[in-house]
């Protein structure tokens, strides 16, 4: 089998998605979309200085790309490559150029030119009331999954990392004094950020010399479990605490991560050109319990190629400090390809870090058991090779990485979802959800009742929620296309660089769902079974809702 | 700087704000509590902000989504 070096798949990734940014996404800014540079934007007619304020663009960029990348581009692919590198890598590089781009773009575009609204708001004006009752129904589900599936994820993670322990909880004491010292104590942020991100490494090191394990069992759960009680009870407090004292600075050195990170990735591939091990296509797939490449591919990776969330993102803060129409290219296609960037990373570590072909097979041995862990072994043995760390500081400086960026993903997610139920709460006037506390409750719990009923109390099998979460994420993606394809209708113009998108993420996360359905129902999940089948029965309802509005304003004549 | 500077503010810039304005309401509606049949026992002190709270409380009942002041004995609008 010709073996290739990981270089390659580097270069035509980064070249690929270049040229998306350069030629496609200037034509659909130019001929789609029209971006006019004279439009006055919400964060000028609505301004306020609150919510609506005009923002640098690289800022906003900068925000936006942090917020939505997470340890989904991580993980997907990470799960995907059982396939073989070629699916998920073809996968990624055409979903981020046509797709992503695209629904981020648009997502931010349209909420623009609504007067900052967010896709929610707008699916009720463009489709209907109902279908935007369904979506805030769509994007609690998403919250419960993104909530309980990053907690499976990072206590896995800690349970086979046990060295990055004290560094993960280490980073949260760094990112309160970050907070009290730069809101607080009004000190200018050069310093604290050097000495924090610092401070961070040096107790990586630290983490490294002495690993921690959770040992014996708690009424009843093991490790894994344990951690996920742990992680949920954080999120609730972390939700709670005022934003300047945890989230804002977390969020910041998540950024100063994530940039880091893939810096420290590409560096490393490229100076070890590793070559890659892993089947092009994997045709023992099957046989090892892997579920059909079409569709599940589609929805285990969602961030990295298409994800709703972002569209969430974008119309939810973003497109409130959008200083010019122009900058929704920049900051919407531009933010989509970073995360393509680091699927990409993942895809070539996963593939080119495991070892020979033989070792490659023993890790993908079995669907559902891969996640950060895998991401960090293959990591770990390239940076270790690319820039001479040692491969247990590497290992544990990628999982740390890692697990940051899905912890701050919950606990913001936590934020939303307590959010979300305290304005149920005041639409339907029920002053008992409106509670800080009790709202807060309600959202951890439901994220607990999902995460142990994917795991179950052994801890086992809890990543088979991933493609459920994925195919939640798709099915916001393809309301949000098709959300900006009737205002294209409306605006007589091209949808089908839109609406092909959002046909194509649909019906895989249509298919992906029926699939998953039958696997729970033969695995006995009933939890995940009840959840699949809302889902299934939301995509559906907001389907039809859809494509009545879309052939409304076909032929509508005015 | 001013770039990393508005990469920490800039996210939740919103949020606290937000708070701000919430804290800032709550204590505008006590210096005008007299005005809505709430006795105030520091209305000596209160008085002499009112008119410097004019503007706040007209952006209030705006952001609130009365048109006109709520209150019969003082017209903002």
């Amino acid at each position: 089998m010709l073996s290739m070096n990981a270089i390659i798949l580097v270069v035509i990734g980064v070249v690929f998605v270049s040229l998306g940014y350069v030629f496609y996404s200037r034509f659909i800014a130019e001929k789609i979309y029209r971006l006019d540079p004279n439009y006055e934007t919400p964060a000028y007619t609505k301004r306020d200085n609150v919510d609506y304020i005009p923002t640098d663009r690289v800022v906003l960029w900068g925000h936006h790309f942090t917020t939505v990348a997470g340890a989904a581009p991580i993980i997907g692919p990470a799960i995907a490559l059982i396939w073989g590198w070629l699916p998920a890598f073809i996968w990624v590089v055409v979903g981020t150029m046509f797709f992503a781009g695209v629904h981020d773009f648009g997502a931010l575009w349209a909420s623009v030119r609504n007067e900052g609204k967010s896709i929610g708001s707008l699916t009720g004006e463009v489709v209907s009331i109902r279908a935007r009752n369904l979506f805030m129904i769509v994007i609690f589900l998403l919250l419960l999954m993104v909530n309980a599936v990053f907690a499976v994820s990072i206590s896995n993670a800690l349970v086979a990392t046990p060295s990055s322990v004290i560094p993960t909880w280490s980073a949260i004491a760094v990112a309160l004094v970050i907070g009290v010292l730069i809101y607080k104590m009004h000190v200018p942020i050069l310093w604290p950020t050097i000495v924090g991100t610092a401070i961070l490494y040096a107790v990586i090191w630290v983490g490294d010399q002495v690993p921690i394990e959770i040992t014996g069992t708690f009424m009843g759960l093991s490790a894994g479990p344990q951690w996920i009680l742990i992680l949920f009870g954080y999120a609730a407090v972390a939700s709670l605490l005022p934003v300047w004292l945890l989230l804002q600075p977390r969020d910041y050195i998540n950024g100063i991560q994530l940039f880091i990170g893939l810096g420290l990735l590409y560096a490393a591939v490229i100076f070890a050109s590793p070559e890659i091990t892993a089947p092009a296509y994997n045709s023992e797939a099957t046989g090892i319990g892997a579920p059909p490449i079409v569709p599940l591919l589609f929805v285990t990776i969602a961030c990295g190629a298409i994800s709703g969330f972002h569209g969430l993102v974008a119309s939810g803060t973003t497109s409130k400090q959008l200083d010019k129409e122009p900058d929704a290219r920049f900051v919407g296609y531009l933010g989509s390809l970073g995360e393509g960037l680091l699927a990409i990373a993942t895809i070539v570590v996963v593939s080119a870090g495991l070892g020979s072909s033989e070792e490659w097979r023993a890790v993908y041995s079995e669907f559902g058991i891969h996640g950060i862990d895998t991401f960090t072994r293959g990591g770990a043995n390239i940076v270790a090779g690319g820039l001479g760390l040692p491969v247990e500081f590497a290992a544990t400086l990628l999982t740390v990485m890692a697990v940051l960026f899905a912890g701050t993903t919950m606990d913001s997610g936590v934020r939303i979802q307590r959010m979300i139920i305290q304005e149920w709460g005041t639409i339907y006037k029920l002053p008992f959800m409106q509670n800080h506390y009790l709202a807060t409750l309600l959202a951890v719990g439901s994220c607990l009742v999902l995460a142990f009923g994917a795991g179950g109390s052994d801890g086992q099998g809890g990543m088979l929620i991933w493609p459920l979460f994925g195919t939640t994420n798709q099915l916001l993606a393809g309301i949000t296309l098709l959300v900006i394809s009737i205002i294209l209708v409306k605006l007589k113009r091209p949808s089908r660089y839109t609406l092909v998108p959002m046909l194509f993420v649909t019906t895989m996360s249509f298919l992906a769902g029926l699939i998953q359905l039958r696997g729970f129902y033969e695995n006995e999940q009933y939890t995940l079974l009840v959840f699949d089948l809302a889902i299934i029965v939301a995509a559906v309802m907001v389907m039809f809702e859809g494509f009545s509005a879309f052939n409304r304003e076909k032929t509508s004549t005015v | 700087m001013y770039l990393a500077d508005e990469f920490y503010k800039a996210p939740y810039r919103g949020a606290i704000a937000r708070e701000k304005r919430d804290q800032d309401d709550l204590f505008m509606l006590l210096v005008f509590s007299e005005l809505m049949g709430v006795p105030n026992p520091a209305s000596y002190y209160t008085l002499e902000l009112q008119p410097v709270l004019l503007e706040q409380f007209h952006d209030w009942h705006t952001r609130m989504g009365m048109e006109k002041s709520p209150l019969d004995d003082f017209r903002c609008c």
